[in-house]
Order: C-alpha cells, then sequence, then structure tokens
C-alpha cells in the first residue's frame, strides 16, 4: 500500500516536500534574499530580462499589479472555488474610487491618496456584498455568467452615468491639492505594491490556515458535503466573494494612482479573462502559482513586443491546451484541508500526506458534464 | 458629510431618463422590433440550451460560432459580388436565391465550427472526465482563439455592411411600421425554430438527444451512440446559429466585427435561461421576451441603458427565478 503508489505523485511534490522539511530559519535564508532581489528587480535593469517597448520599473509595476490582482482572484476561483468573471468589475470600482476623491476632474471632497486605498476596499466590499448576495446561491456555471454581467455593467455605467465622465475620464489622480503626485517614479509605486503584495500574502495565507481557508476547500471540493458536514456555504462563500473583491478594488486603486488617469477604456471583458488566465495558468489555489501566472500574463507581452498582436490567440490556445493536458496550471494547488490529518499521516507512515493531491481544477468530481 | 456630494447627484442635464411618454409613443415600433431583435436572440439561444440540455455545459464559445457566421454571410456576399454601399436591383426571386445561399453557406461555416470546437476541445476532456470548470475555462480560451483568429484575418475594424435589401415599410400595425427585413426575419426565426422543435420531438436522432439529456449512461445502455448524439447537438446548435447570423446582418446597421459575438451571445444565453436553460420552447419564449424588454427598455432610459436592460434582467431572473419561465427542461419530455 505504501510504496507501489508513491513514485509518480511523490516526483512532483519533490521540491515542495524538499521546502517544507527545512527548517523555518533556512526557509527564511531563502526567502529573503529573493524578496530582496524582488524589490532591486527594477533598479538593477538586468540585461535580457529588461524590456525594450516600456520602461522596466513600469512594467514591473505592472507584472505586481497583475500578481496583486491574481491573489485577490485566487482567493474566490482558487480558494473557494467560485468562478468569476467579473474581477474586472471590482478593479474598476477601486479605480473609480480612488479618481474620483484625489482628481480635480471629480467634484467630491479631497482625500489623501493613501486614504483612498482602505476606502477602495471597503467600497469594493459592499459591492462585493451587493453582487454576492443574490448570485452565491447560484451553480457555479451560472455564477460565472452573472459575473460576466455584472463586469459588462459597471462598464457601462462607467460609459453612461455622466459624473463618471465617460471616456473623458479623471485626470491627475493620486496628486494632493496642490497637483503633485504621490510618487514621482514608476520604481516607487512599485515597491509600494510589493509591499502591499507582501501583506496581502502574509494576511490572506493566515486566513487559508484558519478555520475560514478549511471551510474555502471543503467547499471547493465538495459544496454539498460541505454542507452537510455542518459548514456554513454561503456565508463563507460570501466571505471569499468580498475578500476577493477588497483586493481587487486596492489593485485598481494603485493602478489608478500609477496612471494618473482613469477612464472607461480598461475595464472590459478581456482584461478580466487575462486575469482569470493569470490565476489557471499559474495553478488555482496555489499563491506561488499565481504569482508565476500573473508574471506570464502581464510580463511576456511586454517584453516580446513583437508578438503583442498575437498574444491574446496564444492565450487563448494555451488556455485550451493547459486544460486537457494539465488542468491544474503550472503549480497545482496546496492541498490545505487536511492539516492535522496530514501531520497523522506523517507519524503513521513517515511521509506526507497523499490524500487528494489535485485540487478541484483537476479532481475526479462527478459535477463535471458527461 | 461632504457637502460636495450634492451637486455629484445633481448634474444639470439627467443621465438616466424616465421617458414614459416616449415609450407609450414608441411602443408598437418598439414590439415589432424587439420581436425581430428576439427571434435572433432565440435562434442563438437554442445552440445553449440545447448545449447545455446534453451536456451540462455553458458553451461560452457558442457566441463565437455566430460570430463566424456572420463572416461567412458578409463573404458570400461578397463573392456573389455585391459591395458595400451600393444597393443592387434584384427581383424578389433573385433576392431569395442569395439569401438562401448565403442562409445555407453561413449555417455550414458555423455548424462545422461547432464540431470543430466539439472536437478539438470538449471531447479531449469528456475522456478524461473533467470537471466543470476546467470545461468552462477551456470553453474561454476557445472564443477566445477564435475571436483573435478572425481579428488576425479580418482586422479589428468593423467590414462595410454589403446589404442585398434595403428596409422598405410594408405595412402599419397599431401604428407601427412593419418592414419587409422585420418580416423576413420573424418569419424565418418562427419556422426554424418550428423545424428544431420538430427535429428534437419528431425524429429518431432528437429522441437520441433527449435521451441523452435525460440519462446518458441508461440512453448508452439502449443502444444510443451517445459520442454522436453528442456531435449532432453542436451541430443543430451551430447550424441555428449560421442562420441567426444571416439575420443578423441584414438587420444591423454596420457589418461584421471580430468581437461582434459577444454581448449578442451573453444576451441569447440570458434569453435561454430566461425561458429555462434545456428547454427549447423556452428559448423562443425567452429570446422574444428579452428582445421585447430591451427595446421597451431603450425607449424608457435612453438607448445608451439598452444593454444594461438585458444584464439586469439576467441577474433578477436568476435570483427569483434561477429555472427560468418554463424550467429547465429537455431531458424531462413528455412526448
Amino acid at each position: 500500500m505504501t510504496t507501489s503508489t508513491v513514485s509518480a505523485p511523490r516526483k512532483r511534490r519533490f521540491l515542495r516536500e524538499q521546502w517544507n522539511n527545512l527548517s523555518r530559519p533556512a526557509q527564511w535564508a531563502i526567502l529573503i534574499p529573493v524578496v530582496v532581489l524582488i524589490y532591486f528587480l527594477p533598479v538593477l535593469n538586468p540585461p535580457l530580462i529588461a524590456t525594450t517597448g516600456t520602461d522596466f520599473p513600469t512594467a514591473m509595476f505592472d507584472v505586481a499589479r497583475y500578481a496583486l490582482v491574481a491573489i485577490g482572484l485566487n482567493v474566490v476561483v482558487g480558494q473557494a472555488g467560485l468562478l468569476d468573471l467579473g474581477y474586472v468589475g471590482f478593479f474598476a470600482v477601486g479605480a473609480y474610487v480612488a479618481a474620483l476623491f484625489t482628481s480635480p476632474n471629480s467634484s467630491l471632497a479631497k482625500l489623501p491618496y493613501l486614504w483612498t486605498l482602505p476606502l477602495a476596499m471597503a467600497v469594493t466590499m459592499i459591492f462585493g456584498i451587493i453582487l454576492g448576495a443574490p448570485t452565491l446561491r447560484l451553480r457555479g456555471d451560472y455564477l460565472a455568467i452573472v459575473t460576466l454581467g455584472f463586469g459588462e455593467i459597471i462598464r457601462l455605467v462607467a460609459d453612461n452615468v455622466d459624473p463618471l465622465r465617460g471616456q473623458s475620464g479623471f485626470e491627475r489622480v493620486g496628486t494632493d491639492a496642490d497637483g503633485t503626485p504621490f510618487f514621482a517614479n514608476a520604481t516607487a509605486w512599485y515597491w509600494l505594491t510589493v509591499t502591499i503584495i507582501i501583506v496581502v500574502l502574509l494576511l490572506v495565507g493566515n486566513l487559508e490556515r484558519s478555520r475560514v481557508g478549511r471551510a474555502w476547500v471543503s467547499i471547493r471540493e465538495d459544496e454539498d458535503v460541505a454542507e452537510i458536514m455542518g459548514v456554513p456555504v454561503f456565508k463563507f462563500k460570501i466571505w471569499a466573494f468580498v475578500i476577493g473583491a477588497a483586493i481587487g478594488g486596492l489593485s485598481g486603486a494603485l493602478y489608478a494612482g500609477k496612471l494618473g488617469f482613469v477612464n472607461n477604456q480598461s475595464f472590459d471583458v478581456i482584461t478580466s479573462m487575462l486575469f482569470l488566465a493569470a490565476v489557471v495558468l499559474g495553478g488555482a489555489g496555489n499563491k506561488v502559482g499565481v504569482l508565476l501566472g500573473a508574471a506570464v500574463v502581464a510580463y511576456l507581452p511586454l517584453r516580446f513586443v513583437q508578438l503583442a498582436e498575437y498574444n491574446y490567440l496564444i492565450f487563448g490556445i494555451a488556455l485550451i491546451i493547459l486544460m486537457i493536458f494539465r488542468p491544474q496550471g503550472l503549480l497545482g494547488a496546496r492541498q490545505r484541508l487536511l492539516a492535522r490529518g496530514r501531520q497523522a499521516y506523517q507519524r503513521l507512515l513517515g511521509r506526507g500526506e497523499q490524500i487528494s493531491g489535485e485540487s478541484a481544477l483537476a479532481a475526479d468530481t462527478q459535477g463535471g458534464p458527461r | 458629510m461632504y457637502p460636495a456630494m450634492t451637486p455629484f447627484l445633481a448634474q444639470s442635464e439627467p443621465w438616466i431618463s424616465f421617458d414614459v411618454a416616449g415609450l407609450a409613443e414608441q411602443f408598437w415600433n418598439n414590439t415589432v422590433d424587439g420581436l425581430a431583435q428576439g427571434g435572433i436572440y432565440a435562434l442563438v439561444a437554442l445552440g445553449y440550451t440545447l448545449v447545455y440540455g446534453v451536456l451540462k455545459l455553458i458553451n461560452f464559445a457558442h457566441s463565437e460560432v455566430f460570430v463566424v457566421g456572420a463572416f461567412a454571410t458578409w463573404l458570400t456576399f461578397y463573392v456573389l459580388g455585391f459591395r458595400a454601399g451600393v444597393t443592387p436591383e434584384l427581383s424578389v426571386v433573385e433576392i431569395i436565391l442569395f439569401l438562401g445561399i448565403a442562409c445555407v453557406v453561413a449555417m455550414a461555416v458555423s455548424g462545422g465550427t461547432a464540431v470543430l470546437l466539439e472536437r478539438v476541445a470538449y471531447r479531449p476532456l469528456r475522456n478524461r472526465n473533467a470537471p466543470r470548470l476546467v470545461f468552462l475555462i477551456t470553453a474561454i480560451g476557445a472564443s477566445f482563439a477564435i475571436q483573435q483568429t478572425l481579428r488576425l484575418i479580418f482586422g479589428l475594424n468593423q467590414q462595410p455592411q454589403i446589404r442585398l435589401l434595403q428596409p422598405e415599410p410594408l405595412f402599419r400595425v397599431f401604428g407601427a411600421t412593419v418592414t419587409n427585413i422585420h418580416v423576413i426575419l420573424i418569419v424565418a426565426a418562427v419556422l426554424l425554430w418550428f423545424v428544431a422543435d420538430y427535429f428534437i420531438n419528431r425524429t429518431r436522432l432528437g429522441r437520441g438527444i433527449r435521451a441523452v439529456a435525460q440519462d446518458p449512461d441508461t440512453a448508452t445502455l439502449m443502444g444510443v451512440n451517445k459520442e454522436r448524439v453528442i456531435v449532432i447537438t453542436f451541430l443543430v446548435g451551430g447550424l441555428l446559429a449560421g442562420a441567426a447570423a444571416l439575420f443578423y446582418m441584414m438587420r444591423i446597421p454596420q457589418g461584421a466585427i471580430y468581437n461582434g459575438g459577444f454581448l449578442l451571445g451573453i444576451k441569447a444565453f440570458t434569453a435561454a435561461v430566461l425561458g429555462g436553460i434545456g428547454n427549447l420552447r423556452g428559448a423562443l419564449l425567452g429570446g422574444l421576451l428579452l428582445g421585447l424588454v430591451e427595446n421597451y427598455g431603450q425607449s424608457l432610459f435612453g438607448g445608451e441603458w439598452k444593454d444594461i436592460v438585458a444584464f439586469v434582467v439576467l441577474i433578477v431572473v436568476l435570483m427569483f427565478r434561477p429555472t427560468g419561465i418554463l424550467g429547465e427542461s429537455l431531458g424531462k419530455a413528455r412526448v
């Protein structure tokens, strides 16, 4: 029982096991230099990696922005297994909140830019509840279409409601009263975003390891069973939705501040799909995976400008091929459902847990189309 | 708290109107227009409904199957020697002939695309017994791929519209002007729907489709070839989408554009859900209702709110009656 079935999954989990077996100080010893390196990337401007079309710090900010979005969407799609196709709607709400409270084009009272970040999160959370409360009782694939509709509604409202200024948009977003921008250069924006990413990663990581996270995973794996086992499914779905929305809104506000300009043009469905592609590509349910996915989706088109014409086509084909051959993404989901069970397994059999190494995206559940 | 809030809300120019008088004035015109538009929605919705009934899958790429049909229509007209901006002098027989040719080509191309899609994207997943989310993401990927292929071939901009016939008022009903295009659209849509209904409910192949929708395993045991039924389901959906594409091209003022399917696709899906997804009669009812509601909404709130009306309808329907007006019932066949 123990030896015959282990070899294949073992190989795949080799790196992760090795990482888990390292002591905490050893993990820190590897992590800290990596993080420092990530911080200094735009300053180092390494050859080969540096982008040619856009200046490198701006490209790196874009990557960081996508990474933040991917972390937020990962809570919804990867952890709780709710397919959200209108995530760009939350991103847009965050951007518009930042714009409305900092741009001189808006008639609202001005706030310091940093204050608009928590405000954007709060407002998008409210939007998350507004959208989630009626729709999260629906089956998964209906939810996908409704969220898609929601994303479009947000975009169309931005088009049509005059105070949101449609295509003419808000200028000088993120400036204070005398018109100086919050940060002068892209590198500073990148640093701010990376710092926020680290904080958000810590918070989300803690959530995942808590009761909330276990509830999410149980909902993802099998909603009906979770309900029977006494998990308040609806409540935790709302939580996933709201937390995901808040992170999306935060990213939107950062984007608005960095760009300094918000109009209705950057919140279309394709952007939503790219966000989703980042999560699915990297591996829904795996934080490191989605960071990788976001880096791929945001960075490659900027680096290989000559392919820009084809990048959506490539993403489309890549998604199909990926779903056929590796539906769990580049890095599969980390199974967190059995934290205690894993310890028991280790004590019993002297190795890591082997139960359901695949995520909901890859598991043989009975819910799939026949 | 924010005194500046007041000017924010009280703009001098209102950005949304409640033009009840306008709606009353336009009511019958909107009705005719809405029915014509709804007929197109109904045909596309049938494709969603059939595939959903058999596979429990929202075929996200169905909107692209539709757009491919629209481009096929345009190309057919082009090859037949018609050009944009020139309205040819044609007799009735010639118009019917050329429209018939375009219809056959569009249906064939759309049907072929749908079958190809099933073969390339969905069948490998079915063989692996993949869960739902994977199908949906694949469908999104396929939708992207088809859309971008069209963009690379035909470019970013709309093709100039080729018209075989201009809308001409034929007669008036309750003060509403009914044009020749309205008549062709409504008659053809209802006719095609009846053909589809007959096919599903009265033929041997249709019985196979209903059997698989009801219980795939038992149907297989009873000798139904499941794979073939699935291919036929996609084919029928594609054929109807192709026909819808032709009608759509006759109706809209602009020509085909690579991303033109998205909005229509999501509205057609709304129509399918509104009537009850998996239910053929529901697709017709939902399509016509959505066409009507959308056109009334346009008169009431102004043209730029037209699309929002459809999305709000979708959300409201799913909130209060997720099974739709007639309920989901392709499998629960009574015939």
